[in-house]
């Protein structure tokens, strides 16, 4: 437990260094304010800025970061000096997850001012699991590559998948018909209704689908390559 | 103590340890030499449990390394070249980092940086330490916990002068407090200088193994007495009553501007058992 506060710590410390991944965090909550507040249209749905941008937070942040946290420090060879002091992977990997996930709730926290009440609890918690599944994906492809050039071509598509399809969706039917398997697309369609009781059709099966497949991705990813 | 029998180590298809035997009593400093590629940091990375090997035996603190636990590691120093820092921190948060995880107030991280010559330095990032500054604060991490036993790969290499010896003073005073030091290096001075044992590394054997002075004695068969002269030219004498007499007579003429006996040095004692040059491929 002490050594995942650690960890925590310095990514912490890190964090006001490292200006790449800054912008990561506080990109998406800061066009969301930007943007609710600047334009207001005529018929458009309430808070569209809000739940736009709440996915793409959740398809890029967190996947970015995590896979840049693991790489860099793979490459820079810290990791291995932490192995030595004995601090354990999984103590390692509790650390960045539990730190990209904190932040990311803190700039979801940002993005929720426009809820009130019982809808931000909701919104929040659909925030918490997609961030979740995305870290769990970051980790695969942090462990997964080399070094950080490796880890951002890996990540591109990826991303571009996970944060794209959902909004492209919305004006392409064929595109909705592939992105439905992903669990962007999901959270999209429930936040768009906001509510349980009307939750779209099998969304959650999907959801834990995603997660199932990642959380496997993952173990299978760590056991073949390890931390090293 | 550390204890090697027999280790072999083979890569794929190539072996790269063939054979590796030493025992190193506590308190001593150890200093393992050889060209590169001879198979040194394997040796590094095997003693401290990095990579595994494929025969032999490996004791450390009187265990086997398999069995070391982590309150056992922590007992243990490492620093290797490719060893990195957190670049974007300055230098007391890098070790800070360690300190916790060891357990060991922040009031020793000033005081530790001040040893190696860094107090200036605390708040510069890592990244904008110099070759030197890196060295000394990677140096630093290494002690931060007070190890018995420290391990070090190439700890001056591509390093000036000035910070070569700070960093030789750091190692002396660590023997002092009676850490048992394990280090590599391709310096043929700074092992004459430092270590109490040498062995010579070639093709994943030891060559010979002693102390660095004995060993430059035993090679010494071929004395020669080196003399440069006035004239600009460089005579060599052979160390014999013969030469006494030419000696007597060019000193007397003054001219002899320097005189040298050439007791090998640990260099050319490589190069003599290997036929291989030493830098060659550096
Ligand atoms: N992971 C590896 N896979 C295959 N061969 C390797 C591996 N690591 C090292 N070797 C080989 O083992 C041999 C010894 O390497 P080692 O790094 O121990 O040399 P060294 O003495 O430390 O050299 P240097 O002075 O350059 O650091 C080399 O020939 C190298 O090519
Ligand atoms: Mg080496």
């Amino acid at each position: 437990m002490r050594n995942i506060m650690i960890i925590i710590k310095k990514q912490l410390k890190d964090t006001i260094k490292n200006k790449t991944i800054l912008i990561q965090f506080i990109l998406f909550p800061l066009m969301t304010v930007i943007m609710e507040n600047a334009i207001t249209l005529e018929g458009m749905p309430e808070l569209f800025f809000t739940k736009l941008f709440a996915i793409m937070y959740i398809g890029m942040a967190p996947i970015t970061s995590v896979a840049a946290i693991i790489s860099e420090e793979k490459e820079k060879n810290t990791l291995r000096v932490l192995m030595m002091a004995n601090v354990m992977p999984w103590q390692y990997l509790c650390g960045v997850g539990f730190y990209v996930w904190a932040i990311c709730m803190i700039g979801a926290g940002v993005m929720s001012l426009g809820f009130s009440g019982k809808d931000r609890a909701f919104f929040l918690g659909l925030m918490g699991i997609g961030f979740f599944i995305s870290i769990l994906a970051g980790a695969c492809v942090g462990i997964f590559a080399k070094n950080q050039m490796a880890a951002t071509s890996l990540v591109m598509p990826g991303m571009m998948i996970l944060a794209f399809l959902p909004m492209l969706s919305m004006f392409n039917e064929k595109i909705a018909k592939v992105a439905k398997i992903f669990y962007t697309e999901q959270l999209k369609n429930i936040l768009e209704k906001m509510s349980f009781s009307d939750m779209p059709e099998n969304a959650v099966w999907i959801i834990l689908l995603n997660a199932v497949v990642f959380v496997f991705l993952f173990s299978f990813v760590y056991k073949r390559k390890g931390l090293e | 103590m550390i204890q090697c029998q027999n280790i072999y180590k083979s890569y794929d298809t190539k072996t790269v340890l063939n054979g590796i035997d030493f025992t190193i009593p506590d308190g001593e400093i150890f200093g393992l030499l050889g060209p590169s590629g001879a198979g040194k940091t394997t040796i590094i990375k095997i003693l401290t449990g990095q990579l595994s090997f494929d025969k032999g035996a490996v004791r450390i603190l009187d265990k086997e390394v398999g069995d070391l636990t982590g309150e056992d590691k922590k007992q243990i120093g490492i620093m290797m070249d490719q060893f990195g820092l957190y670049e974007r921190l300055s230098c007391a948060d890098n070790l800070k980092i360690y300190a916790d995880i060891y357990g060991i107030p922040h009031s020793r991280v000033k005081e530790i940086l001040q040893r190696v010559g860094l107090a200036d330095s605390t708040k510069l990032s890592a990244a904008n330490l110099s070759k030197g500054m890196r060295a000394r604060l990677l140096l630093a991490r290494v002690f931060m916990h007070k190890p018995k036993i420290i391990f070090l790969d190439e700890p001056t290499s591509g390093l000036d002068p000035q910070s070569m010896r700070a960093i030789h003073r750091i190692i002396l005073e660590k023997k002092k407090e009676g850490c048992t030091i394990f280090l590599t290096t391709h310096n043929m001075e700074e092992a004459t200088a430092l270590c109490d044992t040498v062995a010579l590394l070639n093709d994943g054997k030891i060559v010979d193994y002693g102390k660095p002075k004995e060993i430059c004695r035993k090679y010494n068969h071929q004395k020669k007495i080196i003399l440069h002269l006035s004239g600009g030219e460089d005579l060599e004498l052979s160390h014999e009553k013969e030469s006494a007499k030419q000696i007597y007579d060019l000193l007397q003429a003054e001219e002899i501007e320097t005189i040298h006996s050439s007791e090998p040095t640990l260099e050319t004692v490589f190069l003599e058992l290997t036929g291989r040059d030493f830098g060659e491929e550096e």
